[in-house]
């Protein structure tokens, strides 16, 4: 999962070293976009339910799909009291099951519309990184691979949202647990001969 | 007399028929037709030894698809194409205007046209009405000055861009873009990208769909490549087909009308007037 870490206040950069990606219990990574106040106290049910769940004592601990399950019932029953949680949530996680390792990736947004998908984007993600997501994600890919895949969606991103800035979070969640790498920026070009003197071609127009 | 005679404009910007528009709808209550908008994916690139353009082709009215292979690569200039986004009509018209002056213009100055020409020309055009005329335009051609490609947008203004992309599909065009783009591609290269980048809106982007137009610009030469990809094909047709054999349609009732008796033939009628 990665994000950047800016923050605005309307088309102030306020914040430039946020930390939008958080773990939640050993199992799972949640990453947010919206407003950032209503993440904080999303962060803070989610640590009342871990705790909850941890004094439970019954050597069992909540998995990705129950958080996001939790999540979802959250989000949908704020918005039926027309009192939203103004955020889109990205859960991600690993789980031992029956099955074996069970990976899970699912987001939920303020309305309360929640989904399962291999790849999930978040606001101006939605349009620039899907399309990238779409064509050149497949399964089994290394950490390495994920990584450049994911570092395309953000220099593009980068380049054409307004409201990004160029210092970006990794977050990895394995069975493990989860690791949050610090922050570092992406290299930019500009060099191309067309954006020196554009108005070559037509002296006086831009 | 005055009633019927147009009076000759005082030149400005002419809105008389907007008056008009407005009392229509609030006092006959007139509902204003829709309009068929191209809710699309257009593309351009600058490649080593020209321009390459790229299209979808579905037209929109609402939540309809109009017309499922329509073309927006429209021809201004035997060395210039356009690719029109926004209103159909409006970027038919223009273009179709612009291509026009053009070739008077050519008679005019004995030379090939110049990229800036068209440029000025439509985005003057569009200024002038205050970007009422929505047309969203990616312009290329090749020239005795190079390659170019610029952008016009609705209100007039221009870009001078490496790769342009405009349309409801551009930001999923653009992603492409901006992760593949280099200088100095082939043109194999160019084609590529192009395609790929339109078929980024194609399947991304509800508003473009069908096919993948692409025209290719060089100096001398223009490839209008109608329909380079194809990646919406029916995927069932009936093997039967579609026939319609007699007794397959019940008949409830049958009445049979003489019409011989009805035609009356008069003879030595007037010769017609030579």
């Amino acid at each position: 999962m990665a994000s950047d870490t800016g923050a605005s206040y309307g088309s102030t950069l306020r914040y430039k070293s946020v930390e939008r990606i958080k773990a939640v219990g050993k199992h799972s990574l949640i990453g947010a976009s919206g407003e950032f106040s209503d993440f904080q106290e999303i962060l803070r049910y989610l640590d009342e339910l871990t705790l909850s769940d941890h004094m439970w004592d019954d050597g069992n601990s909540l998995g990705p799909k129950e958080i996001h399950s939790y999540l979802t019932r959250v989000m949908y029953n704020r918005r039926n009291k027309f009192d939203p949680l103004w955020n889109s949530l990205v859960l991600g996680g690993v789980k031992k099951g029956p099955k074996g390792e069970e990976k899970y990736l699912g987001m939920v947004n303020m309305i309360g519309t929640h989904f399962e998908e291999n790849h999930i984007a978040t606001g101006f993600g939605n349009h620039l990184a899907i399309p990238i997501l779409r064509a050149e994600w497949h399964e089994d890919m290394t950490f390495e691979e994920a990584v450049k895949l994911v570092e395309k969606c953000l220099l593009v991103l980068l380049y054409r949202d307004r409201s990004s800035i160029n210092k970006f979070q990794i977050a990895k969640i394995t069975t493990e647990g989860a690791t949050i790498y610090p922050p570092y920026s992406l290299k930019t070009y500009w060099g191309f001969a067309h954006f020196e003197n554009p108005a070559q071609g037509a002296v006086g127009s831009w | 007399m005055a009633g019927y005679m147009d009076l000759p404009t005082k030149g400005g910007f002419d809105f008389g028929l907007c008056r008009r528009n407005e009392s229509l709808a609030e006092k006959k209550g007139l509902k204003i037709p829709g309009f068929l908008k191209t809710g699309t994916t257009i593309v351009g690139l600058v490649f080593k030894d020209g321009v390459v353009l790229g299209a979808d082709t579905r037209a929109t009215e609402g939540p309809i698809v109009a017309d499922k292979n329509c073309e927006k690569i429209h021809f201004m200039a035997p060395n210039i194409y356009c690719c029109g986004a926004g209103t159909a009509a409006d970027t038919e018209a223009v273009t179709d205007m612009v291509s026009s002056q053009l070739q008077l213009h050519r008679y005019a100055t004995g030379r090939e046209s110049r990229v800036v020409t068209a440029l000025t020309l439509l985005k003057s055009h569009l200024f002038k009405y205050q970007g009422h005329v929505s047309a969203a335009l990616v312009l290329g051609g090749v020239d005795c000055t190079g390659p170019h490609l610029h952008t016009v947008y609705p209100h007039g203004s221009t870009d001078t861009l490496p790769f342009a992309t405009m349309g409801s599909g551009s930001l999923a065009a653009m992603s492409v873009f901006e992760s593949k783009y280099k200088e100095g591609l082939t043109r194999e290269e160019g084609i590529d990208l192009v395609a790929q980048a339109i078929s980024a809106g194609v399947f991304n982007d509800l508003g473009s769909g069908s096919n993948v137009d692409v025209c290719v610009i060089t100096k001398g030469k223009t490839e209008y490549l109608r329909n380079h990809l194809l990646p919406n094909p029916r995927t069932y047709v009936s093997s039967k087909g579609y026939s319609f054999t007699k007794g397959q349609t019940e008949i409830l009732y049958t009445k049979v009308t003489q019409l011989k008796p009805k035609v009356d033939v008069s003879e030595g009628g007037d010769a017609m007037e030579e």
